[in-house]
């Protein structure tokens, strides 16, 4: 196959699911959408009043109805609602365990995720196994949904380590830390899965300051031009560091795909079950033959940027609070409840597994051993090298001249 | 008194503040510059003092700011752009090397570029990756870009001044990890000029030539090995382009042994080139060869074993010693 018959691929499956598409970016607007609208003015220059949003969950956990996107989670049964819930609750007691880990001097740095769990579990669960994820280097839910063990992503933050997991165990990327990389090599990939004529998709996360890299523009037009079935999953968390979305977009970014030709949906990132319904969706589509989507996952990062971040510097307590009303996981609980979905004994029994996590990962972490000396020379390359192989051997000498001059003391 | 001490980090946030008083060209760029004051505070209260229209949070953006500032350099103006960290200026690289390093050549002379990108660059401060790189030979390699970094705070306070007024594009790489050294900064002095050698001790048994951060390594090597009755020379190059050959052959030709020490790789590292230039100036004077401490051809190590790969006062009195032994 040639890259220019990826372009060609045929969309394989009916109608259906592009009139979805085309209903979310021709602006028709569902009634719960305008509820949460409001969060909206951080987006200035949107043409045609508030820019539509996806929610079916309302922040006092009321389910609302919407035309498009329901039936994505029609079937879903309580059980399943349950494990959302639990995914978000033990994904953010991780994130919490791992923030006082750096406390502790245990890591050396830690971008927490709080207030993200919605964004990230929707959309991590609405994958399938044989999908490719490509993520920043915020998506400890995602991770977690992908199976991937919360321990082995405290490597690169303990500094033992640049990475730490095979990618391909989990279909889960290595976290990339130069902002907006990887959306390029989830373009690709998804290129290589048409290529080979699979049904897979492809997500590749990435925030609303990376937005503004060219890396991932080009990641819109490279899926655009040959139609890869990628999903872009941007989690608008309303910073990037210390700066507002004002400082990296003036239409709401979900918009911009209408510029590189596939649709794109903001949806309200602190609800589980719209972020779980517009993925499925999204890769719906990326299986289908019709190629990418832009998902805006519009969040709030609760926390500061990373564990060296002081955000007292440049955001007031207020806009926390605000948000602090719309939290995904007293959202979902509200909803178990008043449905009848969850009862004390599950709340109960899901704190103490939280508790058990908690103090694995503290155990685990304590006791990851730094690396041996010599694995600064290992997979450098894949074939060897001999200037490697060389200044392995002078570092070999020159250690073991310490342990002589040692031994003749 | 106009001499007093502070952290490197420091002069040069009262360095940018001299530039943006002194002369309303002088803009700043880059990301989290403004009301954060950068990541390691090295704007700090600058975009209060100046206002937003002067020192600029851009997108996040690199080869954007970069490419920006090549646009308002050629209306006047004369942009101080901010990489965040050594890591990230390669989304830049293509506007640095393709277009501000040859514009001038281009336009026969006609356009000039004062560009400053300031790049905090180095390990020792237990990072995650691409926060502890050393990629100046890639800068240096590039003809039309200077390339300089301060070890101190007096030299970085001047250093920037002289950057800024330079018509020259310069890349100005900060020895991250010594942010927070504190050193007198003399706001009065005459600085030497900005490409020149700074003799940092006196010595006359071997020359230790670095710049940046190991400037103060091999200082310290040089007080260690005077315990044991060794002369150190110790030379603060400043600058890695142009580099200052001179300066290096005569204290080469004094002293008759050079060790180059920088954290970079070794491989066609600063070093590589003055081994060789100094050894085709100074054949008849050594008496050894000129070695060459630095990092290795792998990529930066996780945090908990950057010690190991930096190279640390035991690294630099080996090769002292090394080159004693011939
Ligand atoms: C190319 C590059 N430039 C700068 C940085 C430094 N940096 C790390 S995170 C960040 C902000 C990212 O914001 P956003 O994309 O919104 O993601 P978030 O951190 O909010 O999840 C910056 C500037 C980087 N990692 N890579
Ligand atoms: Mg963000």
């Amino acid at each position: 196959m040639t890259v220019e018959s990826t372009a060609a691929r045929k969309p394989r499956r009916s109608a259906g699911t592009k009139s979805a598409a085309s209903a979310s970016t021709t602006g028709t607007k569902s009634a719960a959408s305008r509820s949460a609208g409001a969060a909206a003015k951080k987006s200035p220059g949107a043409t045609g009043g508030e820019p539509e949003l996806v929610q079916l969950l309302t922040p006092e956990g009321k389910r609302v109805k919407d035309a498009t996107y329901d039936r994505y989670v029609a079937d879903i049964t309580p059980e399943e609602l349950r494990g959302l819930y639990r995914d978000m609750v033990l994904s953010r007691r991780f994130d919490a365990e791992a923030t006082s880990l750096q406390r502790q001097g245990e890591l050396g740095l830690w971008a927490s995720m709080l207030g993200q769990e919605a964004a990230q579990i929707g959309s991590g669960r609405a994958t399938r196994a044989d999908d490719y994820v490509f993520p920043t280097y915020r998506e400890h839910g995602v991770a977690w949904c992908r199976g991937v063990d919360p321990t082995n992503l405290l490597g690169m933050f303990r500094g033992v380590n640049n990475g730490g997991w095979d990618p391909n165990g989990n279909n889960f990327h290595l976290y990339t830390i130069v902002i907006g990389s990887q959306t390029l090599h989830a373009t690709g990939y998804a290129m290589g899965v048409a290529k080979d004529g699979a049904d897979s998709a492809v997500i590749a996360y990435f925030g609303d300051g990376a937005s503004s890299q060219g890396d991932v523009m080009e990641a819109f037009n490279f899926g655009a031009v040959y139609n890869a079935p990628v999903v872009f999953f941007c989690q608008n968390n309303q910073w990037a560091i210390s700066e507002p979305t004002e400082r990296q977009m003036r239409v709401p970014l979900y918009q911009r795909a209408q510029g590189f030709g596939f649709p794109g949906v903001r949806v309200d990132g602190n609800d589980v079950l719209a972020c779980l319904a517009v993925t499925k969706w999204a890769l719906e589509r990326a299986r289908n033959g019709e190629g990418p989507t832009l998902l805006e996952a519009y969040t709030y990062r609760m926390g500061a940027h990373t564990t060296s971040d002081d955000p007292t510097k440049y955001r007031a307590d207020e806009e926390r609070e605000a948000w602090e009303a719309k939290d995904p996981i007293l959202r979902l609980r509200a909803y178990l409840e008043g449905a009848n979905h969850a009862d004390e004994g599950f709340f109960a029994e899901l704190e103490a597994e939280s508790e058990a996590l908690g103090k694995r990962v503290r155990d685990v972490v304590r006791a990851m051993p730094d690396p041996d000396n010599f694995a600064i020379f290992e997979n450098v390359y894949a074939d060897g090298h001999a200037l490697v192989d060389e200044e392995r051997a002078q570092f070999a000498a020159y250690q073991a001249s310490f342990a002589d001059a040692g031994e003749g003391k | 008194m106009t001499i007093e001490k502070m952290a490197l980090a420091k002069a040069i946030n009262e360095s940018l503040r001299t530039a943006l008083e002194a002369d309303p060209k002088v803009l700043i760029m880059g990301e989290d510059v403004g009301k954060l004051g950068g990541v390691f505070r090295v704007t700090d209260g600058l975009q209060k003092d100046f206002g937003e229209e002067r020192v600029i949070d851009t997108p996040l953006a690199e080869s954007g700011i970069v490419g920006t500032a090549i646009g308002l350099a050629l209306r006047g103006y004369r942009p101080v752009v901010e990489i965040q960290f050594d890591g990230f200026v390669f989304p830049a690289y293509d506007q640095i090397v393709t277009q501000l390093a040859k514009m001038h050549a281009r336009a026969l002379g006609k356009i000039k570029l004062p560009v400053v990108v300031r790049i905090p660059y180095g390990g020792g401060i237990g990072a995650v990756e691409h926060h502890s790189e050393s990629p100046e030979a890639l800068f240096a390699h590039v003809a039309g870009l200077k390339v300089v970094s301060p070890s101190n705070a007096g030299d970085a306070y001047w250093m920037m001044q002289q950057a800024i007024q330079s018509d020259d594009p310069v890349i100005f790489f900060e020895p991250k990890r010594r942010y927070w050294d504190k050193a007198e900064v003399d706001k009065d002095a005459i600085p030497g000029p900005l490409h020149g050698v700074r003799v940092a001790r006196e010595g006359s048994d071997l020359t230790l030539a670095a710049y940046g951060p190991m400037v103060k390594v091999c200082l310290e090597a040089a007080a260690a090995a005077q315990e044991e009755g060794k002369s150190i020379e110790v030379l603060d190059l400043r600058s890695m382009s142009p580099i200052d050959f001179d300066s290096i052959q005569a204290s080469v030709e004094k002293t008759r042994r050079l060790v180059v020490v920088h954290e970079a790789p070794v491989f066609l590292g600063t070093g590589a080139e003055i081994a060789a230039r100094i050894t085709e100036r100074c054949f008849y004077h050594l008496e050894a060869p000129v070695l060459r401490v630095g990092g290795y051809h792998a990529p930066y190590p996780p945090a908990r074993l950057e010690e190991e790969y930096l190279p640390g006062l035991d690294r630099v009195l080996d090769a002292v010693d090394r080159s004693l032994a011939y």
